[in-house]
């Protein structure tokens, strides 16, 4: 078929698969050649019919030999752009060479090294857009499936915990960290790492953030978390849940107990369409819908959190939570599911396999519409009512935007609508916290070091950045960390605060 | 966790519970709430901090059991504990400074209102209490009440007190002279004509809303209610606003969407736990007012 990829005259052609059991620490003999022709891994998944009417997680996660063949796709690059193109900077060539050789030990300490959470990233990263999308192997054929491979690792990791993980000497160092998502966990876990006292404080009963209350069973599963947070503790950091800070505690009293603090709480307040009908009973945030769903368990049919099982169902936005929230409604029991979004096909910010998940699995996608209003009968949602969009001429900044079609509204029949068109800032501890500079849209302004204006204050994830994803908020505990580090022990020169008016 | 150290009943489905939570009794402000989860798997329910006693470090509850997260809350005995306990949340009572104020308490809306009692009358402000139950047995805190000023208690039937609603002893409140500002918490349909009985007279009122919400931090959106025409969360927003201003309307409506399911999850409470709670039971088709 392929002579190049043949072995030399002379010897017997045995398949690469064959090749790959092999001592550990050793590579199979492939050459670079063979390499090439091995096709991409596809992931297994739930059968699309069955897994659109229950929450159990769509991807299986792959076998140990096909990960191991899907290593062997990597050409550990001598200059690896993976590793730039990973929010968290994972040595992605290292762990994936540990696994080819079948040193499944090395090659999870190498991947738990770089990342505090590779179970969750290796469900819910967009690594198309990410590591998978500068791999030079993709330039012939298909990116490494990078993330098949994280979520091999880490899982097989997260199996395999032998003893509890070494706590290391304390520095006499303490840390609050003002919530539990992605970026504080993250955070946590590195200063966890380097010895400082680090106490998580969440408003939740419970902790992990959006990974709990907003990315569903199916896509993430809560027990995945909840090993992760339980691997934090085991490390000394420990969670102080119903804490809300600018509530129960003012930022003034961290600062008089703790060292450092590190802010990551998020971007959680929903924000609405702003037309007629949006209070209409049936009519959900996405944070709502999810966080009843997720947080509270209401799909299972005994828990005492309720929530409306809509049978047509509308999902306003294009992004990763509106997928999440349409695939919710869809598993419990909506005959009929719709995305609807202003914009194209090819504008969905949502990650690519979602997406396509989705569309294995029944949903209806409205595109380039916008809803003008929710009309309703005796209080309850029965329908939206929507106008067809088309690019219009461009605007200052050259960029085409949807504008409305005359005459072109219609309405789509519905009993619920979730609103998904992102997130915005929550006010109550940047307004309660005297001196803390925010921007005009609430967000925290912080230095090249992650600091805010008040010394020994960091903050990071969407706090700062607005709406993101789960791996640009973990990158930004990341970095939070070492600079916190870095402050704790006197190495991070602190900027004397401006005098401006808002400071006096 | 959360010890319940004192327990009573107030009236046949309302319950007082007084609860370990240090650091809540020590900052919390008339007019604030708590939320809590009685036990792993609960539902989250808001509740109005009844009352604090930062040195012992406990909070007072007080509870309509109308559901059935809220006949599991009650259900809890001194020795066991809540699990969960987060706030205070919402905004302190804005509190007349001097003067004379009307409170206007309806069924567990009392339980509110016993705070902002105790807060006016700190102040130096006169303070009336009309406060009403379907009969005498129905009537609560009347002897707390009484501590901080005149109570005028009314029954439906006429079995003690006043015969007749809140509303009718307003209006004679009302004709006797000037007040400065009415509070009003209870059932949608008294705040809405209390509401009503004030406007004319333009009397400053506030009522006390306590929508449907999960997270209490303004995440979820659920408590949304509209106020003068634009849309507020009454977690972190209020939960007090101008009466006048308040949609009693859209606050009814959205109230009640789970009602279907909170009673077919009553019921399933009931067939498990049996006879013993017939008592409970009855009470629980009372009208569902502040609490939901």
């Amino acid at each position: 078929m392929n002579d190049q990829a043949m072995p030399a005259a002379g010897e017997p052609i045995v398949p690469i698969e064959d090749r790959l059991i092999h001592p550990v620490g050793e590579r199979a003999a492939v050459t670079p050649k063979e390499r090439m022709t091995i096709l991409r891994q596809l992931m297994p998944e739930q059968d699309a019919q069955a897994r659109a009417r229950n929450f159990e997680e769509v991807n299986l996660g792959l076998p140990q030999q096909l990960a191991m063949l899907e290593a062997e796709r990597c050409l550990q690059c001598k200059n690896p752009v993976c590793i730039t193109g990973c929010p968290v900077r994972v040595n992605i060539p290292r762990f994936i060479d540990l696994l080819a050789r079948g040193d499944m030990r090395a090659a999870a300490d190498s991947l738990l090294d770089d990342n505090a959470l590779p179970c969750v990233t290796g469900r819910v990263c967009p690594q198309e857009s990410q590591c998978e999308a500068v791999c030079l192997r993709g330039k012939k054929g298909d990116a490494v499936a990078i993330g098949y491979l994280e979520r091999f690792v880490a899982d097989w990791a997260n199996h395999h915990r032998d003893s509890a993980p070494a706590v290391p000497t304390s520095s006499g160092k303490t840390v609050a960290i003002v919530g539990s998502g992605p970026a504080g966990l993250t955070a946590a876990g590195e200063l966890a790492k380097r010895g400082h006292t680090v106490t998580v404080f969440e408003a939740f009963h419970a902790a992990g953030g959006v990974l709990i209350y907003g990315i569903p069973e199916f896509r993430l599963p809560k027990d995945i978390v909840h090993d992760e947070v339980t691997r934090l503790e085991q490390m000394g950091v420990r969670i102080e849940p119903n804490a809300i800070i600018g509530k129960t505690y003012a930022l003034d009293e961290l600062r008089a107990t703790f060292d450092a603090i590190f802010i990551a709480v998020g971007a959680g307040l929903p924000v609405f369409m702003d037309i007629p009908g949006e209070n209409l009973k049936g009519v959900y945030s996405a944070n709502e819908y999810l966080t009843r769903v997720n947080l509270m368990g209401a799909y299972r049919p005994d828990a005492d959190t309720p929530v409306l099982h809509g049978q047509r169902v509308a999902v306003v936005g294009g992004g990763n939570v509106a997928m999440d929230a349409v695939r919710t409604a869809q598993r419990l029991g909506a005959a009929a599911a719709t995305i609807v979004y202003r914009r194209g096909m090819d504008e969905i910010p949502a990650r690519r396999e979602e997406v396509h998940h989705a569309q294995q699995e029944g949903i209806g996608f409205e595109m380039q519409v916008a809803p003008v209003e929710v009309i309703g009968e005796n209080g309850w949602v029965t329908g939206l009512r929507c106008v067809r969009m088309e690019l219009g001429e461009p605007d200052a900044s050259g960029r085409r935007r949807p504008v409305p079609v005359p005459g072109s509204e219609f309405v789509i029949d519905c009993d619920m609508v979730v609103v998904a068109i992102g997130t915005r800032s929550n006010p109550i501890l940047t307004t309660s916290a005297v001196g803390l500079k925010v921007n005009e849209w609430g967000y925290i302004e912080v230095d090249g070091a992650g600091m805010t204006s008040l010394p020994g204050v960091f903050a990071g994830g969407d706090i700062v950045r607005g709406a993101a994803t789960v791996i640009l908020a973990m990158g930004d505990g990341k970095r939070a960390a070492s600079a916190i580090d870095a402050y704790v022990r006197g190495e991070l020169p602190v900027a004397q605060p401006e005098a401006t008016s808002a400071a006096i | 966790m959360h010890p319940i150290i004192g327990k009573s009943k107030l009236s046949p489905n309302v319950t007082r519970l007084v609860v370990e939570a240090p650091r809540i009794a020590q900052i919390r402000q008339a007019g604030q709430f708590v939320i809590v989860r009685a036990a792993e798997g609960a539902e989250r329910l808001p509740l109005t901090i009844a009352d604090a006693d930062a040195g012992a470090g406990t909070i007072t509850l007080i509870i309509q059991a109308v559901g059935k997260s809220t006949e599991d809350l009650v259900a809890l005995e001194p020795g066991e504990a809540i699990r969960d306990v987060v706030g205070p949340l919402g905004q302190a009572t804005d509190l007349l400074e001097h003067g004379r104020a009307v409170c206007v308490g309806g069924g567990v809306g009392t339980a509110v209102m016993l705070p902002l009692v105790q807060g006016l009358s700190r102040n130096g402000v006169r303070v009336t209490s009309i406060i009403g139950g379907r009969s005498r047995e129905w009537v609560i805190l009347e002897e707390e009440l009484s501590r901080y000023g005149e109570v005028i208690t009314c029954t439906d039937d006429g079995s003690y007190g006043r015969p007749g609603f809140v509303t009718q002893a307003l209006a004679d409140v009302i004709t006797d002279g000037p007040i400065d500002v009415v509070y009003a918490v209870g059932p949608v349909p008294m705040m809405r004509a209390v509401a009503e009985m004030t406007r004319p007279s333009a009397i400053p009122t506030v009522v006390s809303l306590n929508p449907i919400m999960i997270d209490g931090t303004g995440m979820c959106g659920g408590c949304r209610v509209s106020v003068g025409g634009k849309t507020l969360y009454a977690c972190v927003d209020g939960p007090e606003f101008n009466a006048h201003e308040v949609d009693f309307g859209l606050l009814s409506d959205r109230l009640s969407p789970y009602r279907d399911f909170e009673k077919a999850a009553l019921e399933k409470r009931h067939c498990q736990l049996g006879p013993q709670i017939a008592e409970v039971s009855a009470a629980a088709t009372a009208p569902v007012g502040a609490a939901r």
